[in-house]
C-alpha cells in the first residue's frame, strides 16, 4: 500500500488556474473519491501525480518521495508501483487483449512465459473476460474495454491505483459492476486508490473519503454521506443531479 | 497599410513563424532520436514488424510505378536519341537516370505518401486516445517503442525498396526498347552494366537512407505531437506527407550537389 501526500500543488494553463495550492493527504489503504464540475482540474490532478503533466508549483510525495523532482529512471521505478485506469481505457489498438496485458510484464518484469500466461489468465478471470483473450480492442464493447483496462492496470499488482472516471459512458448496471469490481480488487490487492468520478453510485461503493474541487481549491473534504447531506448550496446543487441519477441507476 | 493587407501580412508572418517552429521542433525530435537509438533495450521485434508493415505493403505500388517509369523514360527518350543517332546509348541512359535520380526520388516520394501519412495518423490517434500516456505511466518509454522503431524501419527499408524499384524500372526500359528495336535481353543487360559505375550506384542508394529517415522522423514527429483530437489526427497525417515530400526534394538537391562535387 502507498501513502500519498500532496502539498500546495498549483497548475495553470496560460491565464486559467486549474489547481490553486491544493493540499491533500491520502493514507494507506484509503479510497479517495475526487468530485468536481467538468474542468475543475480532477483529471489534471491525477496526471500531475504520475507526472504526465508538470505542475507549476508544489510537491507530491508517494511513500515519502517527491515524484516531481525525481529523475526519469527513478520516476519510472515509482510508476511501476502505480496503476492508472484512463477514462477511455486507452487499450493499445494494434495489440490483442493478451498482448495488451503482457505488454507491461514483458518490458518491466522478468517473468517467464508461463508465469506471464498465468497472470494474464488470472486477471482476465477477475474481470470475467477469459474468453476475450485473443480479441482485438475494436471487437470489445465499452464496458469490456473498461474491464480489460482494469485488468491491465492491476496485472502488475500496483500499490496505488488512479482511476480517471472509470464508469463514464457506461450504463448504470455496467457502471455498478465496474465499481464493485474496483472495490473487490482493492480488497484483494490491498491498494490505495484515488478515483475521479461524477458517478455517485460508483462513489458510494468505493469511497472511504471524498473531496470536492471548486475554483482550483479543495472546498469540501470528508465522509461521502456527510458531503451529500451537507446544508451547502453548492454541494446540494452539485449532488442533486447525481442523486437523481443514482436513484434511477439503483431502480 | 489597408486593413486587409495588414491582416494578410500578419497571417503570412504567423505561418512563417510556425514553419520555423516546426523545423526547430523537428531538429530537437531528431536529436532525441539519436540520443535514444543506441540505448538498450533494442526493440528488434518491433523494427522487423514495422519493416514488414511499411515496406512489404508498399511493394505493389512501387513495382507498378517503377515499371512504368522505366518504360516511359525509354519510350520518350528514343525519338530524341534517334535524332542524334545515339539509340545505342538508350539502355545506358535509362539505367543512369533510374539509378542516379529517378529510382531513389520517386520511390521516396511514393514511400512518403504511403508511409509518412500512415505513421502520422497512427501515432496521432494513439496520442488523442491516451495510448501514449498509458505507455508512459506504465514506465515504458513511448519514444523508444513508437518513434525509434518506426524511424529505423523506414531508414532500413527504403534503400531496399529503391534497389528493387531500380531493377523493375530497368526491366520496364527493356520492354520499351525490345518492342521498338527488338534488342535482346543479354545485349540490353550488358549495355546497362557497362554504363554504370560505382560512383553512380553508391550515391544514388546512399541518399535513400536520408530519405527513409526523413519519412520516418516527420511522420512520427507529427503523430507524436498531435493536438486537438481527431481534427489534429487528420492534420498530422496530411502535413506529414507534405513536409516529408518537400524535405526529400530539398535534401536531394543538396546531396546531388555534394555528389557532383566529389564524384562529378
Amino acid at each position: 500500500m502507498a501513502e500519498v501526500e500532496i502539498n500546495n500543488l498549483s497548475k495553470a494553463f496560460e491565464d486559467q488556474v486549474v489547481l490553486d495550492e491544493i493540499s491533500l493527504k491520502i493514507n494507506e489503504g484509503e479510497n479517495v473519491v475526487v468530485f468536481g464540475k467538468s474542468g475543475s482540474g480532477k483529471s489534471v490532478l491525477l496526471k500531475c501525480i504520475v507526472r504526465l503533466m508538470e505542475p507549476d508549483a508544489g510537491e507530491i510525495l508517494i511513500e515519502g518521495e517527491n515524484v516531481l523532482t525525481l529523475p526519469m529512471k527513478k520516476l519510472n521505478e515509482v510508476r511501476k508501483q502505480i496503476g492508472f485506469l484512463f477514462q477511455s481505457a486507452a487499450l493499445y489498438d494494434s495489440m490483442s487483449v493478451r498482448e495488451n496485458l503482457e505488454f507491461p510484464l514483458i518490458r518491466n518484469f522478468n517473468f517467464t512465459e508461463k508465469e506471464r500466461e498465468g497472470k494474464v489468465k488470472s486477471v482476465l478471470e477477475k474481470v470475467s473476460l477469459e474468453d476475450s483473450i485473443d480479441k482485438m480492442p475494436a471487437e470489445l464493447s465499452g464496458g469490456m474495454k473498461k474491464r480489460i483496462g482494469l485488468a491491465r492496470t492491476i496485472i502488475t499488482e500496483p500499490k496505488l491505483i488512479l482511476y480517471d472516471e472509470p464508469t463514464t459512458g457506461l450504463d448504470p448496471i455496467t457502471s455498478k459492476e465496474i465499481s464493485q469490481l474496483i472495490i473487490e480488487l482493492q480488497k484483494d490487492l490491498n491498494t490505495t486508490s484515488i478515483v475521479v468520478t461524477h458517478d455517485l453510485i460508483c462513489a458510494r461503493i468505493i469511497a472511504t473519503h471524498a473531496v470536492v474541487l471548486k475554483d482550483g481549491k479543495i472546498r469540501y473534504e470528508g465522509n461521502l454521506e456527510n458531503l451529500t447531506s451537507k446544508n451547502d448550496p453548492f454541494l446540494q446543487d452539485f449532488f442533486s443531479s447525481e442523486i437523481i441519477q443514482a436513484k434511477n441507476g439503483s431502480n | 497599410m489597408e486593413p486587409d493587407t495588414k491582416e494578410q501580412v500578419s497571417v503570412a508572418g504567423k505561418r512563417f513563424a510556425e514553419f520555423f517552429s516546426m523545423i526547430a521542433g523537428l531538429t530537437l525530435f531528431s536529436i532525441e532520436f539519436l540520443k535514444n537509438v543506441f540505448i538498450p533495450p533494442y526493440e528488434f521485434g518491433e523494427i522487423k514488424k514495422h519493416m514488414d508493415e511499411l515496406g512489404v505493403k508498399t511493394l505493389p505500388i512501387v513495382s507498378v510505378t517503377g515499371f512504368i517509369i522505366g518504360l516511359v523514360l525509354a519510350m520518350q527518350s528514343q525519338p530524341v536519341m534517334a535524332r542524334f543517332g545515339a539509340e545505342s546509348f538508350l539502355p545506358g541512359m535509362v539505367a543512369l537516370s533510374v539509378v542516379r535520380e529517378l529510382g531513389p526520388v520517386i520511390t521516396a516520394l511514393i514511400f512518403a505518401g504511403r508511409v509518412s501519412s500512415g505513421i502520422g495518423a497512427e501515432l496521432g490517434s494513439m496520442r488523442v486516445t491516451e495510448q501514449i500516456d498509458a505507455m508512459e505511466v506504465s514506465a515504458i518509454h513511448p519514444f523508444k517503442f513508437l518513434v525509434v522503431t518506426r524511424v529505423l524501419a523506414c531508414t532500413i527499408i527504403l534503400p531496399m525498396l529503391t534497389i528493387y524499384v531500380i531493377f523493375i524500372a530497368i526491366l520496364g526500359g527493356f520492354v520499351a526498347i525490345f518492342l521498338s528495336q527488338h534488342l535482346n535481353f543479354e545485349l540490353y543487360t550488358n549495355a546497362v552494366i557497362h554504363s554504370l559505375e560505382f560512383s553512380d550506384i553508391i550515391p544514388g542508394i546512399a541518399k535513400t537512407f536520408f530519405f527513409g529517415f526523413i519519412v520516418g522522423i516527420v511522420g512520427t514527429y507529427k503523430g507524436y505531437n498531435t493536438e486537438n483530437g481527431t481534427v489534429g489526427v487528420g492534420r498530422a497525417s496530411t502535413s506529414s506527407v507534405v513536409i516529408s515530400s518537400l524535405l526529400i526534394l530539398i535534401v536531394d538537391m543538396i546531396l546531388v550537389k555534394i555528389t557532383v562535387f566529389f564524384w562529378g
